[in-house]
């Protein structure tokens, strides 16, 4: 087993030499911790319900916290599309889904928002916030999102939407693995994005390995980001385990994006702390001492300590925060495990499966 | 009233379409200045520009997933696939994206998405110009596909495609493109997806059909009422899913008698779940074995031309296979 250390990455700056997150406010600041340390918590409640047999199966997105969040408070939550993967819970948090959505999907009951209990849990979708359907077949969802920015570029050229109206989406962003991007919808989707100059971010979450195989045997380039230039796209590196430095370069990517100028491809150079999912064991293809050496790059507790030197949290009030995330974990979890299973009959009636004419 | 072809009809829905609503769009490969290289999309180009008819990459899957994306910020794209045959990459797209969007997410995600695409043979095309593949879609909960056979719905079909909140898979008889006139109405109306059509109306034996064998079948119906005497029902079935059990079934009830004709493969085809449906609902009415005429179990139809033509239900297999039928 090749040993996959974390590499230091420069952080993105921007012509102007600025950073963009020098101009968050301390209580945004706080509030992104807030939603890197929700996910967290919730994401280790779903593996110990897995571990005491009370859920089926769960698939997590610890240690990309990061990227996430950074993504989430750079766009226009819950008006931006965004067309996640089954990691993206600190993301969908970020945009405005919540705790209890997501309990429930473990357990699978009714009034699961996604999808009604119907899929998965993380197969994420929340119209109400422009949070798009994803299925479980990796890339589908890149192609569709350069439509989603297609759509918004159409409706600009032809006077549906007014550009600088923020109740509309004005960009699309997408998410998925580095192992995704070996799927030719992958390329499908990022060709669209540069063929029409697309208001497009491709956000990679690469955390070396899909599933077992490492990136070497995947790609015969070290970054993803590489693959950028062959759609005329613009690709950039960031460390995916520094929320800043993610926000960085999606603030850009997001500007870029608004302005009409085209799309971004953006590669967080993360890990994933844990196995796959619940059903996966990682010790076949990977050994401790890398994970350990990851486990030190660890996005929060690296935040946290940023925030601290700052002065922008004291250790008192992160000890409030943990209590705070304990406290909705364990309230999401339990009004998910009151809810009622869903009913079979409508589920299975062939009917369900149309939308009505007068949606159109 | 006016008289035109199949694929004037369907160039002049497309054309109503766009003035009608400035979010539908066409994009496929070679609609653009060229007109797509049946000429379906033939001055369109010139009509609305480049920003509405949107000549795609050579990428099938990528035209229907950025038909699914647009459909979901609530255009309504026009996705021009451009045979049949080349749809396969996009399958996935089809089947487990834009077939599943509305039931996965609980209702609340739609794909109000046209997919275009000529199929069928006797045009010289060979085994990757020529497929039948309705049956690997009416397996497929979540989409709509339908077959027109005349122009006039030809045009009323894809104009309710079009406004269909769901994406609706429309394949075109390529070989009836300028050989199928018919009379078209002047002004607006649209044909409903759904409900079947009595194409000939007979009490002897129902023939049912669609696309160009539904053609086949009425030239059938005639020389066999001429030359025997036999009272043919044709039954153009033209929306294939959801399937209407009801329409099928009815038909049946008269003649006690069926035949299906479809030029894909026999296995598995989309006869089979007609038969189904009648030997199931209908067989308390039945009064003879239902049969089915389709292309031989090959992978496809093969280029020379008299193999092509023996590949193909003919109007006289049609005939005989009535009249065998009849005797029963």
């Amino acid at each position: 087993m090749t040993n996959h250390a974390p590499a230091e990455i420069t952080a993105f700056v921007t012509a102007s030499g600025s950073r963009p997150s020098d101009s968050l406010s301390d209580d945004t600041l706080r509030d992104m911790y807030w939603m890197m340390l929700l996910s967290r918590r919730l994401d280790e409640r779903a593996w110990i319900l897995h571990r005491q047999g009370r859920i089926a199966f769960h698939i997590s997105g610890m240690g990309h916290e990061a990227c996430q969040v950074g993504a989430g408070f750079a766009i226009n939550r819950g008006v931006d599309y965004v067309h996640p993967y089954y990691r993206d819970l600190a993301l969908v948090l970020t945009v405005g889904f919540t705790p209890e959505g997501f309990m429930l999907s473990l357990l699978g009951k009714a009034g699961e928002p996604s999808s009604g209990a119907r899929q998965m849990p993380s197969h994420f979708s929340a119209k109400w916030l422009n949070i798009l359907s994803h299925s479980s077949p990796v890339a589908t969802q890149v192609p569709q999102a350069a439509g989603l920015a297609f759509a918004i570029q159409y409706k600009i050229s032809h006077g549906l939407q007014d550009p600088n109206d923020d109740t509309q989406p004005r960009l699309a962003l997408t998410c998925l693995g580095e192992g995704s991007t070996s799927q030719g919808e992958w390329h499908e989707g990022m060709n669209w994005a540069g063929v029409h100059k697309l208001p497009f971010i491709c956000l990679v979450q690469n955390n070396i390995y899909a599933i077992s195989v490492p990136m070497e045997r995947q790609m015969a380039v070290s970054d993803v980001a590489d693959r950028a230039a062959a759609y005329g796209v613009e690709g950039l590196v960031v460390d995916g385990n520094d929320v800043l430095a993610c926000y960085d370069v999606m603030a850009y990517a997001r500007d870029k994006a608004y302005a009409g100028d085209g799309s971004t491809l953006i590669e967080a150079k993360t890990y994933r702390p844990v196995p796959h999912s619940s059903d996966d064991d990682d010790r076949s293809y990977r050994t401790r001492d890398e994970v350990e050496q990851w486990k030190k790059k660890d996005p929060i507790s690296r935040f946290q300590k940023v925030l601290l030197e700052r002065g922008v949290l004291t250790q008192n009030a992160i000890n409030d925060l943990e209590a705070k995330a304990k406290s909705v974990v364990d309230s999401a979890q339990r009004a998910a495990e009151d809810a009622p299973y869903p009913d079979v009959e409508p589920n299975l009636d062939p009917r369900s499966v149309y939308a009505p004419g007068d949606l159109a | 009233m006016r008289n035109m072809t199949l694929i004037d009809a369907i160039r002049e829905a497309m054309d109503e379409e766009m003035a009608r609503d400035e979010r539908v769009f066409i994009t496929g490969e070679d609609v653009g200045q060229r007109g797509g290289v049946f000429r379906a999309t033939m001055g369109l180009f010139d009509k609305y520009g480049p920003t509405r008819i949107i000549d795609s990459p050579l990428a099938e899957l990528s035209i229907v997933a950025i038909g699914i994306g647009a459909a979901m910020a609530d255009l309504r794209p026009i996705c021009e696939i451009q045979f049949a045959d080349f749809i396969h990459p996009a399958m996935n797209q089809i089947m487990n994206e834009a077939a599943k969007m509305y039931y996965r997410s609980n209702g609340t995600w739609n794909v109000p998405m046209t997919i275009r695409a000529p199929y069928g043979g006797g045009i010289g095309g060979a085994l990757y110009h020529s497929q039948s593949l309705e049956a690997y879609f009416t397996h497929c909960p979540g989409l709509k596909v339908v077959i027109p056979s005349t122009p006039h719905d030809a045009k009323g079909l894809l104009k309710s495609a079009v406004r269909d909140p769901n994406p609706v898979l429309y394949f075109e008889p390529k070989k009836g493109y300028r050989a199928i006139k018919g009379d078209v109405p002047d002004g607006e109306y649209t044909v409903p997806i759904g409900p079947i059509n009595i194409t000939h109306t007979g009490t002897d034996v129902t023939v049912y059909a669609y696309g160009m064998m539904a053609h086949y079948c009425l030239q059938a119906a005639e020389t066999v009422k001429q030359q025997d005497g036999i009272s043919t029902e044709v039954v153009d079935v033209r929306t294939l899913l959801p399937v209407d059990r009801e329409g099928i079934l009815n038909s049946f009830k008269k003649t006690g008698k069926a035949l299906i004709v479809y030029e894909d493969n026999f296995t598995m085809g989309y006869g089979a779940e007609i038969a189904a449906v009648l030997a199931d609902d209908g067989f308390e009415y039945m009064d003879g074995p239902i049969r089915r005429l389709a292309g031989p179990d090959v992978p496809g139809v093969p280029f020379s031309h008299p193999v092509q033509e023996e590949f193909m239900p003919s109007p006289q297999k049609i005939a005989d296979a009535i009249r065998d039928l009849a005797a029963y």
